[in-house]
């Protein structure tokens, strides 16, 4: 069943058009990867699934219903962590689950246990700047999984780490995806992430921005398998090649588009 | 580009427009006293500068200690070199402290006596810390600080009952903001002692024109403070708690007052020295009692050591208060991030 129905969604600033006639169904359970050239409206998708904005054109269906604003059915991950700096790891647990009505009582525990399942057991007291930027977003992914959303929205959550850091984070995102059965959307520009982690991967077009194919990803036997053990199979590869040669002509002609707005 | 997205679809979402990455600490960093001239704010960011110094230095101090520790078999004795250091370092830390203040003070005391000043003009300290204590046994001293300290703290504290809360309003509706903007600019940059006569002709020449001036000019360096520090709020907080679906009260009161408080509370700081600065002033014309009055009453009869002793209370007051507001920010922005990242 269809936890997420995007329905020729147009989004245009002024006389800018960032997303075009967007056609998309996310299911329930499901791990779909957004990967795009940048400037293609990424994290303006995100943003209008996370109610933070409203389509110019379209419309946006969560369990059949229209999305009209924010919502706590919805956990966002951002980029920049947004951790809460003069509060500890705990705290910024914690905070989500203020804007729940979590009755104050159940909400250490909770926060415990959710760092725990990030692996951040022994850290609770920690300040933001106490922390690793790694920490520190599992800190962000702790908070919006504690206080239970039914689909986690992840904008480059990853991109600021470095590279054995980001790897790891996308083991520990897999294990928690499958433990705890979430719809995620995940947006990246990583096309190995995009593989890595997706069930399917939606390949945007360059702005506007447009779903130019989405591509199932499965690896048969190998599924079970993890970290380099996957990246290096053959069919890890078949994927990747496949997805960057999709990619490969929007890249392109971003950069053209980004010249002629600089030159203009 | 992607950001350059982001931040139009938060700006049509009528979410806050960010102001770029960096503004995100303003003329925070606040320890560099962002733009106080005042010798007395400059003393004191060195002040703290040495102090934090020094913390640094008890810390591997205690490292050493730990050291020590982690190797038992150098014993009692390396304990002893250990513990030996730390004083060594404790010493060092007050010397680099106070050094200084302790030639200045040596040097006033020599300079007179040795003819390279008029003695009559700068008397050795020796002498000035005579008539500071007779004027302090005789409760002339108590009498002048306590006027003084009732007019200037009174006027700090309704600067910042009033300033506070008005510029986080201000600041919280930007268009607000943007309007009174340069009108607050021209006032703050308006020289609070060339309005002293204005306030001596509406409010007469009492208590009232002298806390009023003070207030006013107490009110500016905060008021400006927190409409900054409100504005420039991390967007991406702000954004996180419209995606948790936040009321606007609720996120005033859980992301963007914390935010602001170190900013804020280096607004209070500046106005702390403010209001010892401009309460003098405002004392030496047409006071009867107060700490400016002490100095220019004794210049007026050439009572040159008492001039000096109330010049000398004064900046240790200054001090004193400018160390009890260091102190509280500290404190109150424990959770800062280092300047680095």
């Amino acid at each position: 069943m269809a936890k997420i129905v995007i329905e020729g969604v147009r989004k245009s600033f002024g006389g800018f058009t960032a997303l075009d006639g967007i056609d998309l169904e996310i299911r329930s359970g499901e791990f779909l990867v957004v990967v795009g050239p940048s400037g293609c409206g990424k994290s303006t998708l995100l943003d209008l699934l996370g109610g933070l904005s409203r389509p110019t054109g379209g419309r946006i269906l969560l369990d059949g219903k229209p999305v009209t604003g924010p919502g706590l059915d919805r956990g966002i991950v951002f980029q920049q962590y947004a951790l809460l700096p003069w509060r500890t790891a705990q705290g910024n647990v914690e905070f989500g689950l203020e804007a729940t009505g979590v009755p104050r009582r159940q909400r250490g525990a909770r926060a415990r246990e959710f760092l725990d399942l990030v692996g951040l057991s022994g850290f609770e007291d920690r300040h933001p700047h106490e922390l690793s930027g790694g920490m520190r977003q599992r800190v962000a992914i702790a908070r919006a999984l504690a206080y239970d959303p039914d689909v986690l929205l992840m904008d480059e959550p990853f991109a600021a780490l470095d590279a054995q850091t980001r790897e790891s984070l996308q083991d520990e995102l897999r294990r928690i995806w499958q433990s705890t059965g979430k719809t995620v959307v995940f947006i990246t520009h990583g096309i190995e992430e995009a593989v890595y982690l997706g069930q399917r991967v939606a390949v945007m077009t360059s702005r506007p921005g447009r779903i130019k194919e989405v591509v199932p990803v499965s690896f048969g036997e190998c599924d079970a398998l993890l970290g380099e053990a996957l990246r290096s199979s053959p069919e890890f590869a078949r994927f990747r090649h496949e997805i960057w040669t999709l990619l490969h002509d929007e890249v392109a002609r971003a950069r053209q588009l980004e010249k002629e707005a600089v030159a203009a | 580009m992607t950001t350059g997205t982001d931040i139009t679809a938060m700006a049509a979402a009528g979410v806050r427009t960010p102001a770029p990455r960096a503004g995100t600490v303003p003329e925070s960093v606040p320890r560099d006293l962002s733009g106080n001239g005042t010798g007395n704010g400059d003393e004191f960011g060195t002040g703290s500068e040495t102090e934090a110094g020094s913390g640094s230095g008890s810390g591997s101090g205690n490292e050493s200690g730990s050291v020590a520790t982690a190797a038992p078999e150098a014993g009692a004795p390396g304990r002893g070199a250990a513990a030996a250091l730390k004083a060594v370092r404790a010493l060092k830390a007050v010397f680099v402290r106070t050094v200084a203040v302790l030639a200045l003070i040596a040097l006033w005391e020599v300079a007179p006596r040795a003819g390279l000043v008029d003695a009559t003009f700068l008397p050795p300290i020796s002498e000035v810390a005579v008539a500071w204590w007779e004027l302090a046994g005789d409760g002339q001293l108590a009498e002048h600080t306590q006027a003084s300290l009732t007019r200037s703290l009174g006027g700090f504290g309704i600067a910042v009952v009033v300033a506070v809360p008005l510029g986080l309003l201000i600041g919280w509706y930007r268009p607000v903001a943007k309007v009174l903007g340069p009108l607050l600019e021209v006032f703050r940059n308006t020289a609070a002692l060339a309005l002293l006569p204005v306030f001596v002709l509406l409010l007469g020449i009492g208590e009232t024109s002298k806390v009023s001036i003070v207030v006013y000019a107490c009110v500016w360096p905060i008021l400006l403070n927190t409409i900054s520090a409100v504005g420039n709020a991390d967007p991406t907080l702000v954004r996180l708690a419209r995606s948790m679906d936040l009321s606007t009260p609720r996120l005033f009161q859980k992301v963007i007052l914390p935010a602001s408080v170190p900013a804020v509370f280096t607004g209070v700081r500046l106005a702390g020295a403010v209001s010892i600065l401009v309460l003098v002033a405002a004392e030496m014309i047409g006071a009867k009692a107060g700490l400016g009055y002490l100095v220019n009453a004794s210049q007026f009869n050439f009572a040159i050591p008492q001039m000096y002793a109330g010049i000398i209370t004064i900046s240790a007051i200054g001090v004193a208060f400018n160390q009890l507001l260091v102190t509280v920010e500290r404190r109150l922005s424990l959770w800062r991030v280092p300047a680095s990242s």
